[in-house]
């Protein structure tokens, strides 16, 4: 069962393409980096992939079967700025349990206390919002996860407490992960492939 | 800015050179706020930060969002809230700093160069954005030679924010920072989120500056970024400094570092161990007694939960911890 991108092209603007005829495939249990300069298409193929953004042409399948459209997606992206992409006119209790339910063992594991449950966005750090954006992320039915510049705004030490529970659930659910990240020394830590987007105009090499 | 000096402040020989740009000692900053109904009450959201820059010298100071990094800059600015309580003591060129100094000096001796390059105008052309803070000399003389310099060609002024890159509108922010003539600049999170060519580049705009004789305080979360230029770090957790450590102290194991706090921190660099310590930065409603970093903290003692540690000199730099050494 596979997480395929095939032959995805995309432009944000007219004549001039971000992604072109940019084919990648992710097993589950895989961890692949995607590692590249600013503006070279990391971020729009990682929301193509999630199946927020559809593609000009190609397609997106997961185990030879479109993105489904409703219901929780099996492929879930986890964003750089975890501030705008929970509601702020939700207690975090809301945005929490809004896909699933987290059990209180993910909670502890994840550092999330109890009181912050009942808090709004705004009383909280960056930090701990992302710890809030990974546990919805993590539902039974999630297959594959995307972390776009997931930690790129934490410091060292809740950049490795995140990675470190992210990293063992992805090990024993046999979850398909891809690390967006300008930092070559996290991709090298993290993961078992790497994808330079500097060899962007080969295709093939995105094959698994 | 009250002029309460903390008589425990130590000073270390190397701390009063007369080429000493700007000294902050035992800063605390407190916002007053409404609890219920009319109960006032004030939360500490500094307490006892210590940091100091030299003339041709970059500090940077290092520490995850609410360790206080942005209020420093806001205090030494002046542009804190008016529900802000300051107490310790600003120096700048030996001098106390007063309201009436931060008023004179921002924008000339003393400037920001903020986080986002949201913050050119959109509707004025950069050329002339720079020009508005040249002071002494030609404005546009003064502008043409500083975009030579960062290799903006001529026709660059005549256009407006959004018609350029990131990496341009980056050096028209250091640029106008530039031809200020500024003594002291203060960087607020330059590079978050960039390439490293990019971050590369923005670094070297600032040892540009500090070579050119300026003080640079370089304020980030991101150690790596600190480590490329800087001559110093200082080391933020939860509203104090618990360490200043000259760069090579971080190296190795981390074994050359004073706090167990920036140990701790170096090591968990995904090209060092990538071992995290447990728990959270303390938020300011609910500090710890004694040291903040006391229940993190592999080797606290009771005495630690005591009381807050008092700044030591230690080979070059300061710590905070009765256990340093």
């Amino acid at each position: 069962m596979l997480l395929k991108g095939e032959n995805i092209s995309f432009g944000y603007n007219k004549g001039s393409l971000v992604l072109d005829n940019v084919s990648i495939a992710i097993a589950p249990g895989e961890v692949v980096g995607l590692l590249g300069p600013s503006g070279c298409g990391k971020t729009t193929l990682g929301r193509i992939l999630a199946g927020y953004q559809l593609p000009e042409k190609g397609v997106v399948t997961i185990d030879d079967k479109p993105l489904p459209t409703v219901g929780f997606n099996p492929v879930q992206l986890i964003f750089q700025h975890p501030e705008r992409a929970v509601n702020p006119r939700w207690q975090m209790r809301k945005t929490l349990n809004e896909g699933w339910h987290p059990s209180d063992d993910l909670l502890e594991e994840l550092g999330i206390e109890k009181q912050w449950l009942t808090r709004w966005p705004n009383e909280l750090s960056g930090g701990e919002l992302q710890r809030f954006c990974v546990a919805r992320a993590l539902g039974p039915e999630t297959q594959f996860l995307i972390a776009d510049e997931m930690t790129t705004m934490l410091d060292a030490i809740t950049q490795a407490q995140i990675w470190q529970v992210v990293m063992r659930i992805v090990r024993e659910r046999n979850i398909g992960m891809v690390v967006i990240s300008h930092e070559a020394h996290l991709i090298n830590r993290l993961c078992s492939r790497v994808v330079d987007f500097k060899n962007i105009n080969s295709p093939d090499l995105f094959l698994v | 800015m009250t002029d309460k000096k903390d008589s425990t402040a130590e000073n270390s020989p190397a701390y009063t050179s007369n080429e000493m740009l700007l000294e902050v000692e035992n800063l605390s900053v407190a916002f007053r706020q409404y609890n219920k109904g009319l109960q006032q009450m004030d939360l500490k959201v500094i307490s006892s930060l210590n940091a100091a820059v030299k003339k041709g010298e970059i500090l940077a100071i290092v520490g995850s969002s609410g360790s206080g990094k942005s209020l420093l800059a806001h205090a030494i600015l002046g542009i804190l809230p008016k529900n802000a309580t300051v107490t310790g003591s600003i120096k700048y060129m030996g001098n106390e700093l007063t309201t009436k100094d931060q008023e004179r000096l921002r924008g000339q001796e003393i400037v920001l160069v903020p986080q986002s390059v949201n913050f050119l105008d959109p509707l004025m052309k950069v050329g002339k954005q720079v020009r508005t803070s040249v002071r002494n000399e030609n404005p546009v003389e003064a502008q043409r030679r500083v975009f030579e310099r960062y290799q903006l060609k001529q026709s660059v002024e005549g256009m407006y924010p959004f018609q350029l890159s990131g990496g341009m509108s980056r050096r028209i922010l250091v640029s106008t920072a530039m031809v200020s003539g500024a003594k002291l600049v203060i960087a607020d999170e330059p590079t978050p989120g960039l390439d490293p060519k990019i971050v590369d580049e923005a670094l070297l705009h600032f040892k540009g500056l500090a070579e050119s004789g300026c003080g640079v305080i370089l304020i980030t979360h991101d150690i790596e970024t600190a480590l490329k230029v800087a001559d110093n770090i200082a080391v933020f957790y939860a509203g104090t400094t618990v360490e200043v450590a000259p760069v090579a102290d971080f190296s190795g194991t981390g074994q050359d570092l004073r706090h167990p706090y920036s140990r701790a921190l170096w090591r968990a660099l995904p090209q060092n161990e990538f071992i995290p310590i447990e728990g959270v930065q303390p938020l300011p409603q609910n500090l710890p007694c004694g040291c903040f970093f006391q229940p993190r903290c592999e080797r606290a003692t009771a005495s630690c939960a005591e009381k807050q540690p008092e700044a030591r000199e230690i080979r070059d730099g300061m710590v905070r911890c009765i256990y340093a050494s």
